[in-house]
Parts: C-alpha cells; structure tokens; sequence
C-alpha cells in the first residue's frame, strides 16, 4: 500500500526525524489558511499522489504569499499525474539548503535483508542515479534480527558528509528511519532529499514510504492512512471480497484462479492476437459469492466484450465456480458473452450445473482463450 | 529418485486441526505420505482421523515420532514463529503454505534458518509432491504421475496446468515444487535447479517464472555455467503492467526491473527453450529429451527417452 508523502513525514516524525512542518489542504482556501498559519514568507505546494515526476509534471510550486498558495493550489488539485487526479496538496515552508542527500532502506529481494542505500547525489530520482552515476550510491546490509548496527549507519553517514557533526545527525537519522520503517511494516522507506539547512541542521525535506500489504492486518493505525479515493472504484470492490483484481486496458475480461495462471490466461489472450481487459484471480478457497462479485466487476468494465473464465481446480472447486456463474446471471443482466474453460476437482458436477442453464464449458486452456479473443473481435459466440 | 522428499520423509503437520490444515492432512495421508504427527497447542494428546497422534509442540512430536520434514498451515501471523519453532526442533526440511506472510518477519526467519541448516520451501507456495511416494503441500495428486521431469515453480495453479499438460502427454515428473510467490522465499530457483541436476532420475527440467525480482535471471546463469541437464522454461506476466502487484505479493516489476522480456532474454541466453505458452511444455520437453542440446560429458548412454507414463483418468 502507497501512504501520501504528508503521511510518511508524519511517521518519521513521530519517530523523532527532523522534518520541517507542513499542513496539508484539500482546497484552495485551506490552502491559504495553511500558509498563514505556517508564518512564513514562502512555501511550496506539493501533490499528493502516489506517484513519482511530480514536480516534472507541475506538481510542485513555489508562493510567497497566502493568496498566490491558493492560486497556485488551485492549479495543482484536480490536476492529472499519470493518470491520478490530485485530490490533496502538502504546504510546508520552502527551505534554503546547503546539500541534496538520499537516504533509503528498502527489502531486498536478492539478500532476503533490509539493504540501506545512501547517495550525496540526492533530490533526484535514484533509480536515475543508479543507472548514470552509480559509484554514488553505497549499501549496507542489515541483519533484521539486530537491526541498523550504529556503526553501520555512522559508515553509511560518512559517505554524505565531511564534518563530523552532520555525519552524526545523519547516522541519528538513519537509526530512525529504520525504526520507522520496522514500525509501519514498509517494504521501502526513504528521504530524498535529506537537506543540510544553512543553520548547519540535517532535515527531511520529503519522504516516501510503501507499505508492505501483508502487514495491514496486524497494523490497523498504518491501514487507517489508506485513501480510498486514489484507487479505481473496482479494485476497492475487488479487495474488500478478497479478490485481487488490476484493471488494463483491453475488451477479453478475465477471471481466473491462482496469481500465475491469471498472468499466464492474460499472456494467452495476447498471444492468440486479444487484449486482457484485467487481471482478475479468485484465489484458492472460492465461493460462489466470490464468483458473483468478480462478474460484477468485470462487468461494469464498458470495454470488455467477452468473459473469459479459465479455472484449474485444485483447492478451488469448479461447481462452486459453475454456481457462482449461475448465481450472477440471476441477480443481474450479464449482458456480455462468457466462455468457460474449466477442469479438475468436481468438474463433472459444474459441467451439469452448467448444461442445467443451457451454458457449456471447455476443458481445453488454449481453446478457450482462442474463443474468447474471437468472440471480443466480434466473431460468432460459441 | 527425487529432491527434498522421498521415501525416508516423516512429515509433522503444523496446524492440523485448523480448516485448511486439516483438509490436506487427510488428502496427504489419502496420497500415502508418511504423516506422523501433527502439532496444535492444547490438543496435544489427541489422534487426527484416529491415527495420527497430535502433539502441543513441535519438539514434543520430534522427540516421539522421529518426524523430519514439517508443513504449516497455519495463520499468515503466526507463520514466522512456526517456523523458527520447527527449526529449533532440529527439522531440517520446512514447508511453509502459508498466504500473507509479512516480508519482514521473512527478513528475521532466513538467516536463523540458514544459520541452522533448515531449508524452507515458500512461504506462499504450494508445497512439494515426488508422484507415487509423497506429497507436502497442496499438489493435486492425481495431476502428477511418476516419470524424469522435474517441475519447479513460483506458481500454484499455473505449475497444475504445465504438470497436468505433461501428464496427459506421458511425460512424468520426479519432483514437482512450488517455491512460492513471495518477494523473499526460502528456497529459490537455483537451490531447486542445483538439486534436479544431482538427481540421476531428472532428465529435464521445467522451470515457471514470473515478472519480478532477479531470481530467474540468477537461474539462467546457472543453467548456462552448472547443468547439464535440459531446461525448459515459462515466463508468466508479459502483458502485466509496471509498478502493479499481480496477485503475488514479489509479482511486480519495479522500474524497469523485473519485466518479462529480461527475463526470456536471460533464458535464451542460457541455452533454456523458452514456452511461448504452457501447452508449449510437451513438444519442448520432447525435443530436449530426444537430446536436441548435446551433453557437456561424453554421454555414457544416450539421453533416456521418456517412458509413456500411465495418465490416471480424472474422474
């Protein structure tokens, strides 16, 4: 799960990071508002979207007084950044600063460990310095049952900074940062940029942190800062059944068992010359309410001309899946074309289900998806 | 022959009163896998099915049944501790089918398993079947018959799909595994490739991937450097978008890392036939097993052709 920046500032602050203070704004006049009560003479307004390029796209500007902040507000919300609309903008002071770091702890996946990596080349894109300056960047293991070791962090500081002093603050700040993200559960946890202030303090500036899904259950304070309303309607559907569903953009609605099968039924769709409208599974123990609600999901996709059904049944039993289909054609109009490809554990039962409808399925993957692309294409229905 | 399980697999049950424990105990014992324990604390003392002695912890039922191998089902919260917990019992084979395991406490569980010896298989995962002797996990039985290909995947239900194509076609399996869909698992493709190439009765292996991380792409250098044997490999996701989770939690592509098209590149590299779609699996393998890619040694016998296995009718 993505948290907004003004959210991960919070938690590092509340982690005893030094960030400056900010005031976020769902309107022009708040705003406003926000800047008289920062009391500064100048400030900058960020989107808050999960997303990065925000100041390429315009998403970040700078006002010197309250009424050029709402002017300037009033410009960035409801604006579009890659495809996501602003809805919310982060007023915090604009900060004269002496250096740009980067500071970030992600997990990662070739060590199976938390890895720190650090840059004096911070404020710009990391990924980018990794790929052009890539002798800027240093990493540091951390073994996850001991934590950040102190002089782990006092090295990685080291590669920042020359005085001693700041080194200090940064290795603080490091310490704290690995704290934050233990606590929130984050697969990445960064500052960039990490600022050296004229007054010779060691600041963050921005923050970003990204939620490990798995963690929300046992963290109900770090669920709380979930924005519904950046996410498509239908994948908030989707996941309040338990369902994972990823909206795309092609006509061949897909509704599958199992993540890799999912992947596989939308890789078939385009070989067979298609365009998955999603990704869609139902996961392993399915019901047939389930099955209903993916239907109605897809369904409500204008784009999608046919549904494409491909269950494997293993734990997941087809005639729950055969009832679910029956089910959904009760309770609402499924005005598109399904096709049905379905084997394994009781798939005599759902076949029966099935013909008791008039309905038939395959038992052939590749005959299935093939149908299924014609039918899209505005071929003959099976 | 096989890898991880065989004939000397004494399995403990982690979880077995609980919903989904229960149920795949009785389809293990049903597939003839020596089941010996089961551990639920507080029902220790008690039989599952009127056999199988239950136990409060895991080194209660070590120490009483010899059990080596162990299988959780229990809740994702609990399932690092599990874990840790068969380990500490000196269990040196652990799979864990768990969904919904924090990537964190993984961080904690791998370097106090390597430090012990204990190999773990998943989280996430579907488990491990060798057909004909034992099955640890969720493998549908009757989808696998016995014969020289070894199967190893981050998938569930696509790994069935490939498996059930190879058995209808009469291409058996030594050993079918699931690694799971994690971004950090405990067992990964390498281990899995290293262990089929040991294997005297694997003659090819089937490798399923997906978008994300750089596991596929250590294996295909793997493959090219270390085996000998033949590889056949699928890649899931190549219409999956970047930056989106595609049901498994390590199925993304970060940036411009992880996409499909590197990893089919590093495939291809590798000398690995690389399955356009699933149903590819049967002619590729049939063609590798023919010895359409000539061994490193001088061959003592000509690459064993596949014997037509018995395909179980489904009923």
């Amino acid at each position: 799960m993505n948290i907004h920046e003004y959210q991960a500032r919070e938690l590092l602050a509340r982690a005893g990071i030094a960030v400056p203070p900010g005031v976020m704004a769902t309107s022009p006049a708040e705003a406003r508002r926000a800047m008289e009560r920062l009391g500064v003479p100048k400030v900058v307004v960020k989107a808050q979207v999960h997303a990065g390029g925000r100041g390429k796209a315009g998403g970040v500007k700078l006002a010197d007084s309250p009424e050029q902040a709402e002017r300037v507000a009033s410009q960035i919300l409801g604006m579009k950044i890659k495809g996501l609309t602003v809805g919310k903008v982060l007023i915090a002071p604009a900060s004269e600063i002496a250096s740009e770091a980067y500071v970030g702890v992600i997990v990662d996946r070739a060590t199976r460990s938390p890895v720190f990596m650090v840059s004096p080349a911070g404020g710009i894109d990391i990924e980018e310095v990794a790929a052009k300056t890539p002798e800027k960047i240093f990493k540091a293991t951390v073994d996850a049952r001991y934590g950040l070791l102190p002089h782990q962090a006092m090295a990685l500081a080291f590669h920042l900074y020359g005085d001693v002093a700041l080194v200090r603050q940064a290795a603080d700040i490091l310490q704290k940062l690995y704290r934050a993200f233990v606590d929130a559960g984050a697969s990445l946890a960064e500052i960039n940029p990490l600022v050296v202030t004229p007054k010779g303090e060691v600041v963050a500036l921005d923050a970003k942190i990204v939620v490990d899904d798995n963690e929300l259950e046992r963290k109900p304070a770090i669920e709380a800062l979930r924005d519904a309303a950046v996410e498509d309607p239908s994948e908030v559907l989707a996941r309040e059944a338990n369902l994972t569903y990823i909206k795309l953009d092609g006509n061949v609605g897909c509704c599958v068992n199992g993540a890799g099968l999912a992947m596989a039924t939308m890789d078939l769709v385009k070989y067979y010359g298609g365009e998955p409208a999603n990704f869609l599974d139902i996961g392993g123990s399915s019901n047939p309410e389930k099955v209903v609600t993916a239907l109605k999901i897809i369904t409500s996709d204008s784009k999608v001309k046919a549904i494409l059904f491909n269950i494997f049944g293993g734990i997941t039993r087809c005639d729950d899946v055969a009832n679910g289909i029956v089910a959904a054609t009760r309770q609402f109009k499924v005005d598109r074309p399904i096709i049905i490809r379905l084997t394994g554990t009781n798939e005599k039962e759902a076949l029966q289900i099935l013909a008791g409808v008039g309905m038939r399925a395959l038992t052939d993957m590749d005959a299935a998806v093939e149908q299924a692309v014609q039918v899209a294409k505005g071929g003959a229905a099976a | 022959m096989s890898i991880f399980v065989d004939k000397g697999t004494r399995l403990v049950v982690q979880g077995i009163t609980g919903r989904d424990g229960s149920f795949h105990a009785k389809q293990m014992l049903a597939y003839g896998t020596p089941v010996v324990a089961g551990v639920t604390p507080g029902k220790g003392g008690q039989k599952f099915e009127g056999k199988v002695p239950i136990f409060n912890t895991v080194a209660e039922a070590v120490a009483a049944t010899r059990a080596n191998t162990s299988v959780i089902y229990v809740p994702a919260k609990f399932a690092a501790d599990a874990v840790f917990e068969a380990a500490d019992a000196g269990i040196k084979l652990v799979v864990c089918i768990s969904e919904g395991v924090p990537v964190l406490d993984m961080t904690r569980v791998y370097p106090y398993l390597a430090e012990r010896g204990t190999r773990l298989i998943g989280p996430n995962c579907p488990g491990i079947i060798t057909p004909g002797v034992a099955k640890v996990g969720i493998i549908p039985g009757q989808i696998c018959v016995p014969g020289p290909v070894g199967v190893v995947s981050r998938s569930g239900t696509l790994t069935y799909e490939v498996v059930y194509q190879l058995t209808r076609a009469g291409l058996g399996q030594t050993t079918c595994v699931g690694i799971g869909g994690d971004p950090i698992i405990g067992t990964n493709f390498i281990d899995c490739l290293a262990a089929f190439e040991a294997d005297p009765k694997t003659k090819a292996v089937v490798m399923i991937g997906e978008i994300g991380g750089t596991d596929e792409q250590n294996a295909a250098e793997f493959v090219r450097k270390k085996m000998t044997k033949p590889v056949v490999g699928f890649i899931a996701g190549q219409t999956a978008p970047p930056g989106r989770r595609m049901g498994h939690a390590g199925a993304i592509i970060s940036g411009s890392s992880g996409t499909a098209a590197e990893k089919i590149a590093a495939f291809e590299r590798a000398g690995i036939s690389v399955m356009k779609r699933p149903a590819d699996v049967v002619p590729l393998i049939q063609a590798r097993l023919n010895g359409s890619r000539p061994a490193r040694k001088a061959a003592r016998r000509p690459a064993a052709k596949a014997k037509p296995a018995k395909v179980k009718k489904k009923k």
